[in-house]
């Protein structure tokens, strides 16, 4: 394969990521426009920045957001694991493949179908919108990439270390606890972080489920963005996109790190 | 190691009509589903015995060893161990301790946290648990690797960890799934002293699951050969190649030659025995076949003469051509092919640098071998 740089390769590269981040690098841009025209450049300032904490109405949605989103991870990740746990490990009931069929059909669900018939089960159990019909559909449509991640991790779980600690005398709830929950856990959080990245950029099943009191920062810059683009809702997407980006940049690191530090204990060992 | 060498060549309990057998499986059925793992099995094992169950995969030992583990229960009979019914007992709870194929070494421990992990359990005293630790990584030899993860050490390495595990709490059976199934042959052939010299330090009782026949062969006091989930024999390693009790397992433990025929002529235990093509075995001990009865004649190939001119004397003198030859080093292998077409394969140690008798290809040569060197199989 050739590898040197030609100038398809260049072309190709900068054509790509062009049409990916092109749109993110002009809202970072004028999120620094001095002039209130969101489409004309007035010069540099940092004055929307300040101006975007002093808008109670965004920090308020802000607030509902991180709320929703700690709470229905932490609740999805908990079910998720809990059904990919039971998907994995009782193999033999009727209608397994069934059942692991319908976990995954959430993930291909249209967001509008599952927002609607969320809709419409809370109105028939007459509960209430707001804040807890929000982080109640926020879990159900999160659950499942949770079980789907760690579902994935079990498959390839050696269980003969939960055989293995049971030989040795660990009961199986301290087994799980102390062995099978440790191994799994880099998946469990893996999963965590995807149901509170999917919580917190969801627009579509919140504006279906949400009520008076409970509104989402996506909600809040859609609404806003009807009414027209202000310099102070880029400023709001620029700090977004900051928080993910050094979210994930960090995780790849660590990553990295520790993929480097175990290939070199690895060989370390077979030396030695 | 002089000591531990009498205590070894003395004990054959098996032989004492009044020793108790430690483990017994009594009539053992085990099935999944349609499948019959375990078929009516009756076995015992005795304190202190290094037994083997040795078979092909499949044949149900692994089964058999998970059985007394805890963690399948059988479907008929009953396991006994030290005249305690085990039936219902959970693997926590069971005084038997495994070391698995995979060592299934808990990944985010150390070396010392995993070998102190069952100790913990039975809520040992914290200073009495360092103590044991430090003993068993003696024992193994890994005091400077105490505090590394399993990914950082090698396979030899893990494999001691796994067994300074299983044996820390003591138990009063030691079970091993292939134990050196995954190391490679030269550490294995190490390994397999090692776990001799550290059965007879412990004193302990020793069950280990193997398909290797060397293996079963180099550690074992006895081996049961097992073969669609049933005991085809129980025996000595010596016995077992040399006395085998059927064809399987004449045919499953080392290399022999099987000479298929009728017992023509008895004599007292002396028979001739008539095979295919005009060829007379005569043998001095036919066992209990009566004349008549369709048997096989086994014999090893090391207890094979081949020789390019025909010996002067010899209770069985076969002339054949030489069809094939393998040379190993330590000795080579001849495949001769008699008259009536059947090959016969014959080894000999090479004592010397140089073949006085020097055999090529096609060459015309004899095999010879005494009235006692072969078994009379009736199964």
């Amino acid at each position: 394969m050739n590898s040197s740089w030609s100038r398809f390769n260049i072309t190709a590269i900068v054509l790509g990521f062009a049409f990916l981040y092109l749109p993110i690098v002009l809202l970072v841009i004028f999120s620094f426009n001095e002039s209130k025209l969101v489409t004309v450049w007035g010069g540099f300032s940092t004055k929307w920045y300040v101006s975007l904490f002093h808008n109670q109405g965004l920090m308020d949605a802000a607030w509902v957001t991180i709320r929703v989103g700690l709470i229905s991870a932490t609740l999805a990740t908990i079910l998720g694991t809990l059904a990919a746990l039971a998907l994995t490990r009782y193999t033999r009931f009727r209608g397994r493949v069934l059942f692991s069929g319908m976990v995954f059909a959430p993930l291909v669900m249209p967001e509008v179908i599952t927002g609607l018939s969320l809709l419409l089960l809370f109105v028939a159990v007459g509960l209430d919108r707001g804040f807890v019909t929000l982080t109640l559909a926020h879990i159900t449509f999160s659950m499942c990439f949770v079980a789907v991640v760690v579902q994935s991790r079990l498959v390839t779980f050696d269980r003969s270390l939960e055989e293995a600690a049971m030989d040795l005398g660990a009961p199986p709830v301290k087994t799980f606890f102390q062995i099978t929950l440790p191994v799994i856990l880099p998946a469990i959080i893996s999963g965590w972080m995807l149901a509170f990245t999917l919580s917190i950029d969801d627009l579509v099943i919140s504006s279906f489920t949400s009520g008076p009191g409970a509104t989402t920062l996506p909600m809040k810059i859609y609404s806003q963005v009807r009414l027209g683009v202000t310099p102070e809702i880029n400023a709001a997407c620029t700090i977004l996109i900051g928080i993910v980006a050094v979210g994930v940049i960090a995780a790849s690191l660590v990553n990295k790190q520790r993929e480097v530090q175990r290939l070199r204990d690895e060989q370390a060992a077979q030396r030695g | 190691m002089k000591s531990l060498g009498n205590i070894r060549r003395d004990f054959a309990p098996w032989n004492q009509p009044d020793a108790k057998p430690y483990i017994q499986f009594k009539n053992i059925t085990k099935r999944f589903g349609d499948f019959t793992a375990v078929n009516n099995l009756s076995l015992s094992i005795y304190e202190r015995e290094f037994f083997a169950l040795l078979g092909a995969s499949g044949c149900g030992k692994s089964t058999l060893l998970r059985m007394l583990a805890g963690f399948e229960e059988p479907t008929e009979g009953q396991i006994l161990l030290d005249g305690q019914d085990l039936r219902g007992i959970p693997p926590y709870r069971r005084p038997v301790n495994m070391m698995f194929q995979s060592y299934a070494l808990f990944p985010h421990m150390t070396v010392e946290q995993n070998i102190a992990f069952g100790l913990k359990q039975d809520g040992m005293p914290k200073a009495e648990i360092e103590q044991r630790v430090a003993d068993m990584l003696k024992l193994v030899k890994l005091g400077q690797f105490a505090k590394r993860k399993p990914h950082q050490l090698s396979g030899g390495q893990r494999q001691r960890v796994a067994l300074a595990r299983a044996v820390a709490k003591r138990p009063k059976v030691l079970l091993l799934d292939e134990p050196l199934g995954a190391l490679d042959k030269k550490l294995r052939e190490e390994t397999q002293f090692e776990l001799m010299d550290l059965q007879q330090t412990l004193g302990l009782t020793f069950v280990v699951v193997t398909h290797d026949q060397e293996e079963a062969m180099t550690m074992a006091d006895r081996i049961a050969i097992l073969d669609k989930g049933e005991v085809m024999q129980v025996a000595t390693p010596a016995e077992v190649y040399e006395a085998p009790g059927s064809r399987f397992v004449a045919d499953f433990v080392g290399n022999i030659n099987m000479f298929e025929g009728k017992v023509a002529d008895r004599n007292g235990a002396a028979a001739t025995i008539a095979g295919a093509n005009g060829l007379t075995i005569r043998t001095a001990n036919a066992g209990d076949a009566a004349a008549g009865t369709e048997v096989a004649f086994a014999i090893r190939p090391e207890k094979i003469k081949v020789s390019s001119k025909k010996p002067e004397s010899g209770d069985n003198v076969m002339e054949g051509e030489i069809y094939d030859i393998a040379y190993l080093g330590d000795m080579t292998i001849f495949h001769v092919q008699l008259g009536n077409g059947q090959v016969v394969k014959a080894s000999s140690l090479n004592a010397t640098r140089a073949t006085e008798d020097p055999l090529s290809w096609d060459d015309k040569a004899w095999i010879s071998f005494r009235n006692d060197a072969g078994v009379v199989l009736t199964r």
